[in-house]
């Protein structure tokens, strides 16, 4: 009774504390991060709030300095870091991956898709599911003559931006529009809220395509199509194949690089081409002695233990390489004297 | 007479007050200035939000010009902003509710008032007002799950061939489910209580002579209803249905789970469309660039100032018509 009591007191004193560090920033590595945020409090009693407003948002708050950290799928680009007060690192977390979905009448194997065909069919320059760059890439399919009806996010997210980098990758006409965003002017088709509106508006439409995150795609049980890569093998979407193509793009990294790195179309064996990291961002001189040294411990602990919790959340590793590059990198935080 | 001067005139004309009269007209003053403070609050509150909104948005409204309300491009990629499809699907998905809501609603609260025997008025009147309390994004589940595939097959199809609706170019191309019609029918049902709520005090509060005296000429019940006691709630009637309209006007969940988001003005209802609430609740997280939420902005503050006047005339035809009926009930 007592030992109960003083629990509870212990646990109201315990709450009554503020929290140590703050963030704010991406939706889709929510789960993960607060995995390890809650097995880092476990750890060592240092609590971290997080909250998942998006990219833009918590690029916004660190931008104003209301969070001590920010988090975002899209690295930061050069206008958003001239905005900053002083300069930001990245540091990338966990990898993501973005699946072809599809819901295509009497086909139940899997489609084998390549990135300009996907290209095309999001821009509506393929319109029927029996168009011949589709069924020459699936001879053993009887594809049938429906339209095909485009689904994509209408919210801004990290996801789209991946999805419209690797498109500007592969295909020109892409690139030139409707370009790479968080959220794009799209051709054609028929916008849905979150991975749920574009899942729910693919599975219930027949002729449906449309782009989930790997995890959200896993956990549902959605088909999603094979896709080339830049080494010309087929490749389906798995935590392996989406670590691969990381470890394809960071084994040739300069020494000097500010991981702001793009993956998509990775010229690895192997390697799976709509993969992204997600980062978290610090400020490279920390106003704040222990909130810094805080921070830094953290980060510190991600690398050496957060890593191996990840793909039982379905998000894929960094690959083992990048873990020493990085660890190197927390050096360079300057943590201010108190 | 204000509020203010009331308990100063008490205190003067009751001279000889004791202690106890004097505090409590301290209290009073208290109170009231308290009262004032709380309603001066409000309007500035308003005031702040659209200064606000006025300030962040006006880099793109300045940018822009009139082009910003007419032009069709958003391209959040090339820094290109035009709200028009949004401006256009806010109003005709607005305009779809009304046209669905407005006749059920009067029909409802017809039967209430007029019709309904005392033991249903109270719980099909509850039932309706209920409506108003389930969350946006419940409407939005059920619209995908069963109002999109009813819509899909057998309704669209339907409207389009059966009746050979598409002759009209309202009703044609091909059905998907998110549409600008799948979001007025949901808005529909979303707004329905506000005017059946509204039209159902207004019709209680026309006068039992007006009723009698139509029936005393020999009037029938239909007569009645239609020659005396519509005329006379006509104006609280409509403040209901244009209260409901400023609902529709703001209206974001359910109809951003619904419409399709497509910024692009289609003349088939069957389409997909925007409005400017999903649009806000889309883009508004993950915009970084202050082209952007410039852009952003100036579309709240055009829904602001749109869904400001729809109120302002709501209030003015209610007032009017609460005072008429008080004025002749006395």
């Amino acid at each position: 009774m007592l030992a109960v009591a003083s629990a509870l007191a212990g646990s109201i004193a315990g709450s009554l504390t503020a929290q140590d560090l703050n963030g704010a920033g991406a939706t889709f590595p929510y789960p993960i991060y607060s995995k390890w945020f809650s097995d880092y409090a476990t750890a060592t009693g240092v609590k971290i709030n997080y909250q998942s407003i998006g990219s833009g948002g918590g690029i916004r708050q660190l931008t104003e300095g209301t969070v001590d950290f920010g988090a975002s799928d899209a690295p930061m680009s050069d206008a958003e870091l001239a905005k900053m007060k002083s300069p930001v690192l990245h540091f990338p977390t966990v990898l993501g991956a973005v699946v072809i979905t599809y819901n295509i009448p009497g086909i139940t194997k899997t489609i084998r898709l390549t990135g300009p065909v996907v290209a095309d069919i999001f821009a509506g320059r393929i319109t029927k599911w029996n168009d011949a760059r589709i069924a020459s890439l699936n001879a053993g399919l009887k594809l049938p003559s429906s339209d095909i009806l485009v689904v994509h996010r209408s919210d801004g997210s990290g996801t789209t931006y991946i999805f419209s980098d690797y498109l500007s990758s592969v295909s020109r006409a892409w690139a030139q529009s409707p370009g790479k965003g968080k959220e794009l002017a799209w051709p054609v088709g028929l916008g849905g809220k979150g991975n749920e509106g574009v899942a729910g508006q693919v599975k219930q439409m027949p002729g449906a395509i449309g782009y989930v995150e790997l995890a959200y795609a896993k956990q549902n049980s959605l088909p999603f199509a094979d896709l080339r890569n830049a080494s010309g093998e087929f490749i389906t979407p798995t935590i392996e194949s989406v670590t691969t193509a990381a470890a394809a793009v960071t084994s040739k990294l300069p020494a000097n690089t500010d991981y702001r790195l793009s993956i998509v179309n990775a010229a690895g064996k192997g390697a799976y081409p709509i993969s992204s990291f997600t980062f978290l961002l610090v400020y490279q001189a920390q106003p704040d002695a222990t909130k810094g040294r805080k921070l830094v411990d953290f980060l510190r602990w991600y690398l050496r233990n957060g890593e191996q919790s990840a793909a039982s959340l379905d998000y894929a590793p960094l690959p083992a390489s990048m873990i020493a590059q990085l660890q190197k990198r927390l050096d360079t935080i300057q943590v201010a004297s108190s | 007479m204000t509020i203010h001067d009331s308990p100063q005139t008490f205190v003067r004309e009751d001279d000889g007050a004791t202690l106890r009269i004097h505090g409590s007209a301290i209290g009073d003053r208290v109170y009231s200035g308290a009262i004032t403070f709380f309603a001066v609050c409000v309007p500035l509150l308003l005031l702040a939000v659209a200064w606000e909104l006025g300030v962040a948005g006006w880099p793109a409204l300045h940018k822009f010009g009139f082009g910003f309300l007419t032009s069709s491009d958003w391209d959040p990629v090339k820094g290109e902003f035009g709200a028009a499809p949004a401006i256009y699907g806010t109003i005709v998905s607005s305009i779809i509710a009304l046209a669905l809501a407005t006749p059920l609603a009067i029909g409802v609260s017809l039967f209430l008032s007029e019709l309904a025997p005392r033991w249903l008025k109270q719980p099909v009147g509850f039932l309706v007002d209920l409506l108003a309390a389930i969350p946006s994004v419940v409407y939005g589940l059920w619209g995908i799950f069963v109002l999109l595939p009813v819509l899909r097959d057998p309704v669209m199809p339907f409207l389009r061939d059966t009746l050979q609706l598409d002759r009209t170019g309202l009703f044609s191309g091909p059905a998907y489910g998110p549409s600008m019609l799948a979001a007025g029918i949901i808005l529909a049902i979303m707004v329905l209580p506000y005017i059946a709520s509204v039209s159902r005090e207004v019709l209680m509060a026309v006068p039992r002579s007006q009723r009698e005296a139509a029936l005393a000429l020999g009037a029938t019940r239909w007569e009645a209803i239609r020659g005396a006691v519509l005329p006379y709630a006509r104006s609280g009637i409509v403040g209901g249905v244009i209260l409901g309209l400023g609902r529709a006007l703001g209206e974001t969940m359910a109809v951003t789970m619904l419409i399709g988001n497509r910024a692009e003005i289609a003349t088939s209802l069957f389409a997909p469309g925007y409005t400017m609430a999903s649009l806000l609740a889309n883009e508004f997280s993950e915009a970084s660039s202050d082209a952007h939420l410039s852009a952003l902005m100036a579309v709240a503050f055009v829904l602001f100032v749109i869904t400001l006047i729809v109120n302002a005339i709501a209030r003015w035809l209610v007032w009017r018509v609460s005072r008429g009926t008080s004025g002749r009930v006395a």
